[in-house]
């Protein structure tokens, strides 16, 4: 509001700017970061010259998530198979739940939540690596040295990227399902054979794992692209980097929420 | 960090990840229990109407698997679902063999239910059940049952017409 | 060497880098406008002046990591910024460049950095590389740290460490960003000693960017100094010291008050403190 010649005037036109401005400036983003992802894809040669710099960043970036995954894994599982016993049971259908958590976890959650607790975990350490390597001038020494940043650097820690999260997907939905086990027969006494027999019936390799691994594939990409971008583009100052590694995981976020709905709609079929 | 330490946690990671892939394929999908590993003949059913019958649902007799649903056809000309059912070879079946559509449990899924007949010669590969019955649609059987009960009091209340065909 | 236009005086064949009018703008800041300079092979040059004076630019453009926007700096006869990355990659193998503070790899050992050249452009033995390296930080002072890793280093000791990478090829050129900044007087006369022995022992030639005034003019052949973008004083370090031109003297002697102003452009002061008669802002 601004007083004017005495009279309160609702000023409008500048939370409108801003967000026009914000739009604009998301956009632009965007397409400076598929920029980026072209120059990481160009320098790719030495990430497999020399193996061994990927397989640093896999311990790095996946090794080190292995924790947390696994945990997160084995309680969403766990919670998932407490939940649906309560609804199964109205219907008398609690042999079910191994298929509701198996087909919960395969299809959605393990891809979903293990690449959003990677871009957390992972992603915003690489981010907040490569920022400080800008900040103290590393890469800049690396350029002058004649070695480039994007090769030594980048590219390496994108390929770590997209083997680790396929991985770790895969670990996710095992332990949920482990979980889910856990529950319904150990604790609450669901038959074991009905439990993986109608689990096994339900889960097709084809359209539910292969799918789910094929989104986690595609999740990395996107998670390392934003990661790496962010932390190459962070201004070279404490909050520069600081507010780069927020971005990565908001960022990380809502593209894999976007892409999921994008490849679920594309993968779900009629009836098979 | 070592380099040799750093080779092994990648191993074992990687070697983590496919066996995790194997345990989702194995256990929890359906590429393991050998149903598609196993020589299997196969038989054509017609039925009137299917229920909630997938391809890849189960052929049980006497509950026991026996096969699974390899195919389901629209016949233009009969108007009749065409199920071909793919039988473990282990298995032979006689020609007077009843195939019906059950489901097991209110929300079970829905299975094919082979009762054997008396017949000496076996069903080969080919060959067709002749005797099927369809599934029990659920609001068939609900306006059958007001339609016996108002004919039963004799009232002149107008009977109500049969439910809609049913939408499985 | 391609021929020269007719405005540059003939130049000594013994020259390694030529400063030709070179002019940086960012955006519409015009930081460096119009600088030339020589720096003979074998000697040590600095460049001085204020910071935000345009010397770090001129340096990322001797590098070739910005260009400029008119003029051209050239290195052994070659315009850094018309080459192509080949030639870009070939030429910064002979020259190096020690950043502010270090710039060591903070995730590879004290031996690793100084390493870290020699693994990525040849193809020594590994005992030969370490023969090198160890070679290079005995000459620093730093054999004995070679298993630390930055983070344990003070100041001083990564910058002498940085040094020791810095030479490890045995380069044509070195180039110093600002290598006293905050230093105590001991590492400081270290680091002095080492960049003016290491020059003349290796036979390369060295570009300082520096404000540190005392010890530029116990090690150095010949001083620049810039200020606003331009040359304003240069000369051997007898000269500089005897020197009358205004922005030299109040930068030797560090004066408060002269070419470089003490107050921060403002309006006039009766205007911010509202005295009667001046306008409200």
């Amino acid at each position: 509001m601004r007083a004017s010649r005495g009279r309160l005037v609702l000023d409008v036109r500048k939370p409108l700017a801003r967000l026009g401005a914000n739009v604009v400036n998301g956009i632009w983003r965007l397409g400076s970061m598929a920029r980026f992802f072209g120059l990481v894809l160009a320098s790719s040669g030495t990430s497999f010259s020399r193996f061994r710099l990927v397989m640093r960043e896999v311990y790095f970036s996946g090794v080190l998530s292995l924790i947390i995954i696994i945990v997160s894994g084995l309680f969403i599982g766990m919670v998932l198979g407490l939940q649906g016993y309560q609804t199964l049971q109205r219907y008398g259908a609690t042999e079910s739940i191994g298929v509701l958590v198996a087909l919960a976890l395969v299809r959605e959650l393990g891809p979903v939540v293990s690449a959003i607790l990677f871009a957390a975990r992972a992603g915003s350490a690489i981010t907040a690596e490569i920022g400080l390597m800008k900040t103290t001038e590393q890469l800049s020494a690396m350029d002058m040295m004649a070695v480039s940043p994007m090769a030594r650097v980048i590219a390496p820690r994108f390929w770590a990227g997209i083997i680790s999260m396929p991985i770790l997907s895969l670990l996710f939905s095992a332990m949920g399902v482990f979980g889910g086990y856990l529950v319904g027969v150990v604790i609450i006494g669901v038959d074991n054979g009905a439990f993986w027999s109608q689990m096994q019936a339900a889960v097709d390799f084809r359209y539910d794992v292969l799918n789910g691994l094929v989104k986690a594939f595609v999740f990395g990409i996107a998670v390392t692209v934003v990661a790496t971008f962010e932390g190459y583009s962070a201004p070279p100052t404490a909050e520069g980097v600081s507010g780069a590694t927020t971005r990565t995981v908001v960022t990380s976020a809502l593209m894999i929420l976007l892409l999921d709905f994008v490849l679920t709609a594309f993968m779900l079929r009629a009836d098979h | 960090m070592e380099r040799t330490t750093i080779d092994l946690w990648f191993g074992a990671f990687v070697t983590a990840g496919f066996v995790a892939l194997l345990v989702l394929a194995l256990k929890v999908g359906n590429l393991g229990g050998g149903t598609q590993a196993t020589e299997t003949y196969r038989v054509e059913g017609r039925f009137d109407n299917i229920g909630g019958l997938k391809v890849r649902g189960p052929v049980r007799s006497a509950g026991v698997l026996v096969g699974r649903v390899a195919d389901i056809h629209f016949d233009n000309e009969r108007y009749q679902a065409q199920v071909t059912l793919a039988l473990d070879k282990k298995y032979s079946f006689p020609k007077d063999t009843t195939a019906s559509i059950l489901t097991s449990g209110l929300l079970g899924e829905t299975y094919v239910g082979l009762d054997a007949g008396g017949d000496d010669k076996k069903l080969a590969s080919g060959d067709r059940i002749a005797i099927t019955q369809s599934a029990v649609v659920l609001e068939k059987l609900i306006g059958q049952f007001l339609f016996s009960k108002a004919q039963d009091s004799g009232s002149s209340a107008p009977a109500p017409a049969p439910a809609a065909a049913a939408k499985k | 060497m391609r021929p020269l236009s007719p405005q540059f005086p003939p130049v000594p064949e013994d020259t390694l880098v030529d400063i030709q009018s070179v002019t940086f703008s960012y955006g519409r800041r015009a930081i460096l406008k119009g600088i030339s300079m020589r720096v003979p092979r074998g000697k040590v040059v600095a460049i001085m002046g204020a910071s935000g004076s345009g010397k770090t630019t001129l340096l990322r453009i001797i590098g070739g990591q910005l260009k400029p926007t008119k003029g051209a700096a050239r290195v052994a006869g070659h315009a850094v910024h018309e080459l192509d990355s080949e030639g870009l990659y070939r030429m910064r193998r002979k020259m190096s460049m020690l950043f502010q503070f270090g710039a060591l790899f903070t995730d590879l050992s004290v031996f690793e950095n100084v390493a870290f050249p020699l693994r990525e452009h040849t193809r020594l033995p590994e005992p030969m590389i370490r023969d090198l390296v160890l070679m290079k930080l005995e000459a620093v002072g730093m054999r004995g740290a070679h298993r630390l890793k930055p983070a344990e280093l003070s100041g001083g000791m990564a910058r002498r460490v940085a040094l020791a990478r810095a030479v490890v090829l045995d380069p044509l050129l070195v180039m110093y960003d600002e290598p006293f900044a905050g230093l105590d007087p001991i590492a400081l006369a270290v680091i002095g000693q080492l960049i003016r022995k290491l020059n003349d022992a290796l036979g390369s030639t060295s570009i300082i960017v520096t404000h540190d005034v005392l010890e530029s003019l116990q090690i150095v052949d010949y001083l620049y100094f810039i200020s606003d973008g331009v040359i304003v004083g240069e000369g051997t370090p007898e000269e500089i010291k005897r020197s009358e031109l205004p922005y030299v003297r109040q930068f030797v002697h560090g004066e408060i008050d002269g070419p470089v102003p003490f107050h921060y452009p403002a309006k006039p002061y009766a205007v911010d403190a509202g005295l009667a008669g001046a306008p409200r802002a």
